[in-house]
């Protein structure tokens, strides 16, 4: 009963070399784990932290796999479920959304282009759609962020159409 | 400088409490102030053994001149400080508080196991709210019952945190933690996993401070009150040495007070055949594990020889320490050796078909339903305990047949398994295994008679004590650790192979199983402490302070075992141990 | 109106990829004249002008950096809060931006006039793309000897170090943005201990705002006094604002303190979209409180905006017009909260759940004038017993909102 499941090589050799380097970055200091958890998601091409990885990151920080749980939890940026190679996020607060006509369109257009709803993933894994609170481009709405980067007065279908043709 | 002195250089505070003056020293927060003058802020999130945490804000209080009210838990008193614990803004808050919580709680107070002993029901109770007048926002949730010790309940969580810090600060495990945030934070595993899949060891620490009915010990009364009704079924039931100083508390008596007498009468009017006394099971294990002391120091043997008859412990060994299972002593539990004897040499003994005995087990314990429940404890497909009862479990057994516990005459165990010495007795605290063993060994290895039976240095509620025995033409060194976070510190020495010790004793629960996650609600450090004198105070006075003179484990050794560490002994005495593979190996 | 440039003074005026370039521009001479200064003398400078904690707590700055360098401890720290998380804020995205060097000069100041031994910044993870700027920065102050031990020969020793927030607002309060830098989830902790006695790793911490810090820099090189010029009253100087919601030119300005809120959305975020009628107007962020159209002539100080109920808090302004209703606007505002509470303590977990609801309730015409009742006695609630300041501001916006437009709140014709 108490015997876990026990998952042989649960991680690459070549996933385990690269995280090895984020830690060293990092010093393995564990006070870092929320940069390296930010920094180890882009790793992998879905941007989670898969389940092995937290447990790899627990035991070479000797830290409890909990907190690392909590912080995949409780962070926006950070997810432990797939999300799709192009999450695109959109703003969700007032400041974006009283603009009604810019990000209805945005938001309307985006789920048109890729047949999904807000939480969905396209079938072929490119692209989530999500809903964050404000990035700070309330001067450049309508905006989205996609891995860090801000695109933005994506004020016509066509600059939308072209931004998604342009992420390879 | 005299301790009297010190004393008196603590400076002190004024401040009114409702109007009311008084003077505390400084640095007393709110909460302690107010109980001087006999107010009871309430509290959730708030335990006495705990860090303050401020989080359930039930303790808010207003203090003239400030804004915001004040939480009472956390906040220290200050010179000219006026607190107002019952103003109109104060009671407000707190029943909005108490609204707010119960409109996202499971109210099935009824079908509750914490029915009658919950805070929030007894706050709800004493701020006479009747209803909430929020809408239920609680998540369906199911219970959570994957192991036989343990079920979670998250639709009673509060998210107070005490199980948190329990498993954290106390255990040094963190199995438990917060998840998620704003209306959807929880109080879950890694990954949400049954908590045998995580690094808990089931000693039930978290379901001793819940407030609410989110985390308790698995229920086994029915199946006791099956076994009990079946005419075909001869029930015997053994009892831990520790519940014996600790269920008292539930029926209200003195923290401490020694009930044994009444706790027997108690179990033979609940319609058990036979009560014994596990305090005969704990003088086996010393003159198994004594024996295997004295085995390893003169063939030589794995060191430090480590107890094992706490199975939270030892659950925590195969989880952390797995290749260190070694140096755990092979002698079984209490528990166990009482369950293979009642299971063997008892039946013949009494003339009953083994397969019409049930033994019942009551046990300060939570870890001990797992132990029970190992394929290793047992024979021919039956196991040697069949149900563990925590004391929890006990209370409410006595309640539900409707004894007035307190006043029921006292009685005696019965034979021939119920006779323990005063060294099985003190295996309920942190040191008294080791106390015990050092008696049996002293006198078994040098062949003297111990002058003064009371191994002082042992004795007491440090984390981690040390000593050093002479046994003549060699000196022992021995630890004594309780709590896992203590215990994790000397096994680093043991990885380290940097151990300076011969013999270990290691308890999981603070204070030892006095302490232990099956005894009742509102068990603190300081009754642990009154528990902990309490069983000093009976082995004193019994006429038997050495195991290895209990008449009935003679009498058992010469008509059934043969010698410790005999074959047969072997065979039903002893057991081994698992490394538990981690989720993931790297 | 008169454009000011005090804050921004250094924006485009140098490659921010260069500390040659901003050498040139005298970067880093502040830093020079800082230390042959006495330290107190730096914060009675701040204290002089009044500057106040930009970040939204309007805490005074001169005051809080002289109470740090009074606490005794060892290996005190210094965090730059560059968590900007309040919606309709980001001032301090273009200080970072634009003026890089100037932050990293004024963390060391900082340090300097603390006594401490390391600076963390603590940058939200929206801002990522600005890592590698603030990166270079740090890593060619160390080089030029700004940073690292023996900073200009005068024995002080002075680190910094970059840390990434991960996408919770609430890391904007202190003590949850220290758990965040002690690598946990950030849930703010109780107080006391207080920060400026135990913050992270349980040392001595003072924690200032981006823009609070970068002032400092222009301050001491401002032999004429130009700061102390700008500004009205109390308030003196300039301060980073950023304007956003339905104008036609959102953006952050540099203002002096005393002009008008009409001259800024009017004149410099080039008035409403369409001339449309302005609905509220959010001060501060979403934690902010609202004034209708009444406020216009109002000059934008800290005396005059708190006279009309709103506050300067994080320099942020959001306006709406008439085709958002207040109820509405309420509801997204209480979206953000019922996201961004840590979920921690009792009121601002449960409550914010509850506000949601009953706002939910009045937009579907099914609120009762109980159910009203019962929102204003949580948000209340709320704002006196929350753990921290987010649970403690949740509901400026709503209580603020009762009492300026109460017909909102009316159930059945009546004020509930």
């Amino acid at each position: 009963m108490l015997t876990a499941l026990t998952k042989d090589y649960p991680l690459s050799p070549e996933l385990q070399g690269r995280i090895d380097l984020v830690l060293e970055a990092h010093d393995y200091d564990p006070t870092q784990i929320v940069g390296i958890l930010l920094e180890v998601q882009d790793l992998d091409e879905r941007h989670y932290v898969p389940e092995p990885t937290a447990y790899y990151l627990a035991e070479k920080l000797s830290m409890p796999i909990t907190n690392i749980f909590d912080c995949l939890n409780f962070y926006a940026q950070l997810s432990d479920k797939p999300r799709a190679k192009y999450p695109i996020q959109v703003c969700n607060s007032p400041a974006c959304r009283v603009n009604v006509i810019d990000t209805k369109r945005l938001l309307g257009t985006l789920e048109e282009l890729l047949d999904i709803k807000i939480g969905e993933t396209t079938y072929d894994g490119r692209f989530t759609l999500e809903t964050i609170s404000c990035f700070g481009a309330c001067d450049r709405a309508p905006a989205v962020r996609i891995n860090g980067k801000v695109y933005d007065h994506l004020d016509s279908r066509e600059k939308i159409e072209a931004l998604l043709r342009s992420l390879p | 400088m005299s301790e009297m002195n010190k004393e008196a250089e603590v400076p002190t505070v004024n401040l009114t409490i409702n109007n009311i003056p008084l003077k505390v020293p400084k640095g007393t927060k709110i909460m302690q102030a107010a109980k001087e003058i006999g107010i009871d802020i309430p509290h959730l999130c708030y335990h006495e053994d705990q860090r303050i945490k401020a989080h359930c804000r039930l303790c808010s209080v207003e203090v003239t001149g400030r804004r915001r009210l004040l939480a009472a838990c956390s906040t220290e008193v200050w010179e000219g400080m006026e607190v107002h614990t019952d103003t109109p803004i104060v009671r407000d808050t707190q029943v909005a508080i108490l609204q707010l919580m119960l409109a996202n709680h499971h109210k099935d107070c009824l079908s509750c196991p914490r029915n009658q002993n919950c805070d929030l029901q007894q706050l709800c109770s004493r701020f006479n709210i009747m209803e909430s007048h929020l809408p239920s926002v609680v998540k369906d949730e199911p219970r959570i019952v994957t192991n036989p010790a343990i079920v979670r309940d998250p639709s009673k969580c509060i998210r107070c945190g005490r199980c948190i810090r329990a498993c954290k600060d106390v255990q040094g495990i963190a199995a438990l933690t917060y998840a998620h945030r704003s209306s959807d934070i929880t109080v879950t595993t890694a990954y949400d996993k049954p908590m045998e899949r995580t690094d808990c060891v089931l000693c039930g620490q978290c379901s001793l401070v819940c407030p609410t009915g989110a985390i308790v010990e698995k229920d086994d009364t029915d199946a006791v009150l099956d076994a009990l009704q079946d005419p075909r079924k001869h029930v015997i039931v053994q009892v831990a040495p520790s519940v014996r100083v600790a269920l008292g508390d539930a029926f209200g008596m003195e923290p401490g007070e020694i009930v044994t007498g009444q706790m027997v009468t108690a179990l033979k009017l609940l319609g058990f055949d036979k009560v014994f006394d596990t305090n005969f099971g704990a003088d086996l294990t010393i003159m198994e594990e004594g024996s295997e002391f004295l085995h390893r120091l003169e063939h030589g043997g794995t060191f430090p020889m480590i107890t094992s008859c706490s199975p939270g412990w030892v659950n925590f060994l195969e989880k952390n320490f797995g290749d260190f299972t070694a140096h755990l002593s092979t002698a079984k539990s209490p528990m166990s050796m009482f369950g293979a004897i009642a299971k063997t040499y008892y039946p013949e003994k009494a003339g009953i078909p083994v397969e019409d005995i049930v033994t019942v087990s009551i046990m300060p314990c939570t870890a001990k339903k797992y132990e029970a429940a190992r394929p290793e404890m047992g024979r021919d497909g039956r196991r040697d305990v069949d149900i563990v009862l925590t004391t929890r479990e006990l209370i409410k057994l006595i309640k539900y047949v409707g004894l007035t516990f307190q006043k029921l005459p006292e009685s005696d165990f019965d034979s021939p398994l119920g006779v323990g010495t005063g060294a099985g007795a003190i295996f309920g605290a942190t040191g008294g295994v080791m106390e015990a063993a050092l008696r049996t060994v002293y006198e078994k290895y040098t062949g003297k008679t111990l002058e003064r039976l009371d191994f002082h240095a042992v004795r007491g509620f440090e984390g981690i004590k040390e000593a050093e025995v002479d046994l003549g033409d060699r000196k022992v060194r021995v630890a004594i650790a309780h709590t896992l976070k203590n215990a994790r510190l000397l096994m680093e020495q043991v990885q380290k192979h940097e151990s300076p010790y011969d013999f270990i004793e290691i308890m999981a629960c603070p204070g030892g199983c006095i302490g232990g996650g099956g005894q009742p609600i509102g068990t603190t450090n300081a009754i642990r402490k009154k528990r902990m004198a309490a069983l000093y105070e009976i082995d004193k006075n019994l006429p038997l302070r050495k195991s290895h003179e209990n008449p009935e484990i003679i009498t058992l050794y010469k008509e059934f075992l043969g010698e410790p560490l005999g074959e047969k002994a072997h065979e039903l005495l002893h057991t081994h141990y698992h490394k538990v593979e981690k989720e993931y190996t790297f | 109106m008169e454009k000011v440039s005090f804050l921004t003074r250094n924006f485009g005026k140098y490659d921010t990829n260069s500390i040659g370039s901003y050498m040139k521009i005298g970067g880093f001479s502040a830093l020079r004249k800082a230390v042959a200064m006495e330290p107190l003398s730096i914060s009675d400078l701040i204290a002089s002008v009044k500057v106040k904690g930009r970040g939204g707590a309007e805490y005074d700055m001169g005051r809080k950096l002289s109470q740090a360098r009074a606490v005794q401890g060892e290996r005190k720290v210094v965090i730059c809060n560059a968590d900007e998380g309040e919606t309709t804020t980001f001032k301090d995205r273009e200080l970072i931006k634009n003026d890089p060097f100037n932050l990293i000069e004024a963390i060391i100041v900082a340090g300097f006039v603390v006594g401490a031994t390391d600076g963390y910044i603590y940058m939200r993870a929206e801002y990522s793309c600005f890592r590698p700027l603030l990166l270079n920065a740090i890593r060619q102050a160390k080089s030029y000897g700004f940073l690292g031990e023996n900073i200009l020969g005068k024995g002080f020793d002075f680190n910094i170090h970059l840390y990434s927030g991960a996408g919770a607002y609430v890391c904007g309060e202190g003590t949850a943005l220290i758990r965040s830098l002690e690598g946990k989830a950030g849930r703010p902790r109780m107080k006391p201990p207080f920060i400026k006695q135990s913050g992270v790793f349980a040392r001595p911490t003072c924690l200032c705002n981006v823009e609070s810090l970068s002032i400092v820099p222009h301050l001491l090189l401002d032999e004429e006094q130009v700061y102390a010029h700008c500004g009205r009253g109390d308030s003196i100087g300039t301060k980073m604002i950023s304007v956003a919601g339905n104008v036609n030119n959102p953006g952050v300005f540099e203002i002096p303190f005393g002009i008008t809120v009409r001259e800024i959305i009017y004149e410099l975020a080039g008035g409403v979209q369409k001339d449309r009628h302005i609905r509220l107007i959010q001060f501060g962020g979403a934690s902010g409180k609202v004034a209708d159209e009444s406020i216009l002539d109002t000059p934008y100080t800290y005396e005059d905006l708190r006279g009309a109920g709103v506050m300067v808090g994080s320099g942020g302004l959001l306006v709406i017009d008439e085709r958002t209703s207040v109820l509405d606007f309420l509801r997204m505002n209480q979206e953000f909260f019922s996201e961004e509470s840590c979920g921690q303590c009792t009121p601002c977990r449960e409550g914010n759940l509850h506000i949601k609801i009953i706002l939910e309730k009045m937009a579907e015409g099914r609120a009762t004038a109980e159910d009203i009742r019962q929102m204003h006695k949580i948000a209340r609630v709320m704002s006196m017993s929350s753990l921290c300041g987010l649970g403690e501001t949740a509901q400026n916006t709503l209580l603020s909102a009762m009492k300026v437009f109460p017909e909102t709140f009316e159930v059945g014709g009546k004020r509930a």
